[in-house]
């Protein structure tokens, strides 16, 4: 059984758009749940956004575009041939997932230590509008966080795959899925930060 | 029967060498027709264990009051019943066999865009599969909630729904993968002259559906992600008590699952668009009508999910809404109705057993399809809501559709897949004593719905007692007819006389090459397209 070698680069990246759709999709039915609660109780949604930290949210922003743009610049880096460079900008967006993630460690702690989280006695004596947001930033931001992680095993895969010269400059298509892929987990947070964390503004 | 002329070969294809040994040769392999053939025996065996659950609830239901299991036993099993053929079967059963089978061979490619991907598919059914049936046996017992999951219920019952909302995740990502996957190898691997207006009726279904199943599946995903993390964390999204609304639920489940009936159906249909011009001996009449109504059918399919939910609250201009784009669908499934029956007319008409199973999709679809409209309009809706008329609605349109599509295209393919043909006659006569039990069964449970029966209970008044003794009786002549057939089949791919490239006449790709199938499909060269899939003027058939 011979094993052709086919390399399609335009039907990988066609794959890929359509798996970033049915991400999309998967985040869609959170935000159709945000969409009606919002509509429900605007109130109980700016208080509870108003016991976010604007700060913690805003700082993870600015992580999650430096780290794209990282990414971003591997892609190219690699496509000039500088196999060093493009690996240092991808170990650079890996520490910005940890430090994102680190980040939002703290940031849960802090609500968790306050007694906010899902299932916990002090969600059911609070207005229903703030039990609802607290639950939805905690399911959202939760899921964006696995697909972080999940983005730092891709990207570290990749990783390992340029500095074994099984991605290089003339086959690429794998580091512009797993960017394409990064760049995802970020435009997600893009809308999540707004949502969350800039509704008293 | 100038057409078959060329002699069946010794050299068996696709089912000789591999690259590993044994079993190996077929698990790890990223052959399309071998994973294939792995989904359609995993899809079969599946399909006989939820059959033998619909004939214990059959049984329950032949008197009145406890017969063989009690209430929870019964919620169990229908529970079950559904889960298994919804996921295990209906939804991956064509796309995820035949759609690996034949679609690549239909469009010219070797293989799909990513095989390997398509591995990957079958081992997340499998491994779905397998949760499916552990959550059984583990945890609080098997759930008991129905196919659906509802809340509030899903999530206060003690049984184990949590490890089955992660079997039906699993199975929605497989699904996905494999509509990413055709819908990719569709646009990127068509060989030469096979413009989109020449793929076969079977591609362009598949391809339609697999749209949906990318644009569907994830939100069934999130759905019963959510299910889950209200079970174990208590997120409570769907909770009362902490703002959430039970009613969503609804929405977001029917946001895929109704879409997720036309995942069902629309692959059935493209069996029928293509069975119905080779054994007719025409081309298919409206080749664009129903390739567009397939588009049609999956666009306003994704739109209509609220129509069951008329008695869950809404607002009567919800309903409304709904209930008109509901009746906007049938529009598309009629024209493909009316194009089959267009290309039979006149026809020289071959009664084999392919275009039997396909007449009575045609028949009893339709009937599924005219009593959706019932269903459809919220007046009367709401008089046979949650009865056993929807029961008998939905297995009109799932197996007397989607099931009968499924028989065709195993009576149609499978000679060409394994180069045998089954004994046609006893295929004739199972066919017969399928459709014979089928209406027994189901016209039985339709008259007690609208008598009021409701479903879901494993007790009865005493007034339904003769209705449901006789779609027992149907059961079982159901039974016997399936136990017929899939001995017949199998018989025949083993043993049968071995047949040529084309023992139907078809004028599709796939009955240009020898059967079965080489590895490759194709030999050196990449075959080249120069007419239509139903021209059998031009490829020599007439």
């Amino acid at each position: 059984m011979s094993e052709a070698v086919h390399k399609d680069y335009i039907g990988a990246k066609f794959g890929m758009w359509l798996f970033l759709f049915t991400e999309i999709l998967l985040f869609g039915g959170l935000f159709v749940l945000y969409a009606v609660y919002l509509n429900r109780y605007p109130e109980g949604f700016i208080a509870g956004g108003g016991e976010l930290d604007v700060r913690f949210g805003a700082a993870n922003t600015l992580v999650l575009l430096t780290s794209s743009l990282f990414v971003a610049m591997s892609i190219t880096a690699l496509r000039r041939g500088e196999k060093r460079l493009c690996s240092l900008l991808l170990v650079g967006t890996i520490l910005s997932a940890l430090i994102f993630l680190i980040n939002k460690y703290f940031e849960w702690s802090s609500k968790i230590s306050h007694g906010i989280y899902p299932g916990s006695e002090h969600l059911l004596e609070i207005p229903k509008g703030e039990a609802v947001f607290f639950n939805l930033y905690y399911v959202m931001t939760g899921l964006h966080g696995l697909h972080v992680l999940i983005g730092m095993i891709v990207l570290a895969f990749t990783l390992v795959f340029v500095i074994r010269d099984k991605v290089t400059g003339e086959d690429w298509v794998l580091l512009e899925n797993a960017g394409l892929y990064w760049h995802l987990v970020d435009v997600i947070w893009i809308f999540l930060f707004p949502l969350f964390y800039l509704l008293l503004h | 029967m100038t057409y078959n002329t060329a002699a069946p070969t010794a050299d068996r294809g696709f089912l000789g060498e591999a690259r590993y040994p044994g079993i190996f040769g077929w698990i790890f392999s990223t052959d399309h027709k071998r994973i294939g053939l792995l989904y359609l025996w995993s899809i079969v065996t599946f399909f006989c264990v939820g059959a033998l659950l619909g004939v214990l609830i059959r049984l329950e239901l032949f008197a009145p009051g406890e017969t063989i299991m009690g209430a929870q036993a019964y919620n169990a099993v229908f529970t079950l019943h559904g889960v298994i053929m919804i996921f295990l079967f209906i939804i991956p059963g064509i796309p995820a066999a035949f759609g690996n089978l034949v679609m690549p061979i239909q469009i010219g490619a070797r293989d799909v865009a990513f095989p390997r991907l398509n591995l990957l598919s079958w081992w997340l059914y499998i491994i779905g599969a397998g949760l499916a049936v552990i959550s059984l046996f583990t945890g609080g017992g098997p759930p008991d909630t129905g196919w659906t999951f509802y809340v509030p219920f899903s999530v206060q019952t003690s049984t184990n729904v949590s490890l089955a909302t992660i079997a039906v995740f699993i199975l929605g990502f497989s699904s996905i993968l494999t509509g990413l996957n055709f819908v990719t190898t569709v646009h990127r691997l068509r060989t030469e002259g096979m413009g989109w207006f020449r793929l076969p009726l079977f591609t362009w279904a598949l391809y339609s559906t697999a749209w949906i199943q990318i644009l569907a599946t994830p939100v069934l995903g999130i759905t019963v992600a959510l299910i889950f993390a209200e079970r174990i964390i208590g997120t409570g999204l769907f909770d009362p008590n902490q703002g959430g609304d039970p009613i969503m639920y609804q929405h977001l489940f029917w946001i895929y699952s109704h879409p997720a009936v036309y995942i069902m159906v629309l692959p059935g249909m493209g069996v029928v668009s293509d069975i119905v011009p080779v054994f007719a001996r025409k081309p298919a009449f409206g080749y664009k009508a129903i390739l567009l109504s397939s588009l049609a059918i999956a666009f306003a399919g994704s739109l209509v999910w609220a129509h069951h939910m008329y008695t869950s609250g809404m607002s009567d201009i919800g309903i409304l809404v709904f209930s008109f784009l509901t009746f906007i669908v049938a529009i598309p499934s009629a024209i493909k109705v009316f194009a089959w029956l267009a290309t039979l007319h006149k026809g020289s008409i071959l009664l084999d057993p392919p275009l039997l199973f396909a007449l009575s999709f045609i028949l009893l679809f339709t009937i599924g399809g005219l009593t959706g409209l019932i269903l459809g309009a919220a007046a009367t809706d709401i008089h046979v809501h949650d009865t056993y008329f929807v029961v008998g609605h939905f297995h009109f349109t799932m197996f007397g559709g989607t099931g009968m599509a499924f028989f065709a295209a195993m009576h149609f393919w499978l000679p060409k897949i394994y180069g045998r043909m089954y004994d046609k006659t006893i295929a004739t006569v199972s066919w017969g004593v399928i459709f014979i039990g089928f209406c027994i069964l189901y016209i039985s449970m339709k008259i007690v719905g609208v008598m009021g029966m409701p479903r879901r209970y494993y007790d009865y008044i005493a007034e339904f007692t003769d209705l449901n003794q006789l779609a027992t009786f149907g059961s079982w002549i159901l039974i016997v007819g399936l136990v017929l057939m899939f001995v017949n089949i199998i018989c025949g791919c083993i043993a049968g006389q071995k047949v040529g490239a084309n023992p139907w006449g078809g004028a599709s790709l796939e009955w240009q090459i020898p059967s079965p199938p080489p590895t490759e499909n194709f030999g050196e060269e990449d075959p080249v397209v120069t007419h239509g899939p139903y021209n059998f003027k031009k490829a020599g058939i007439l």
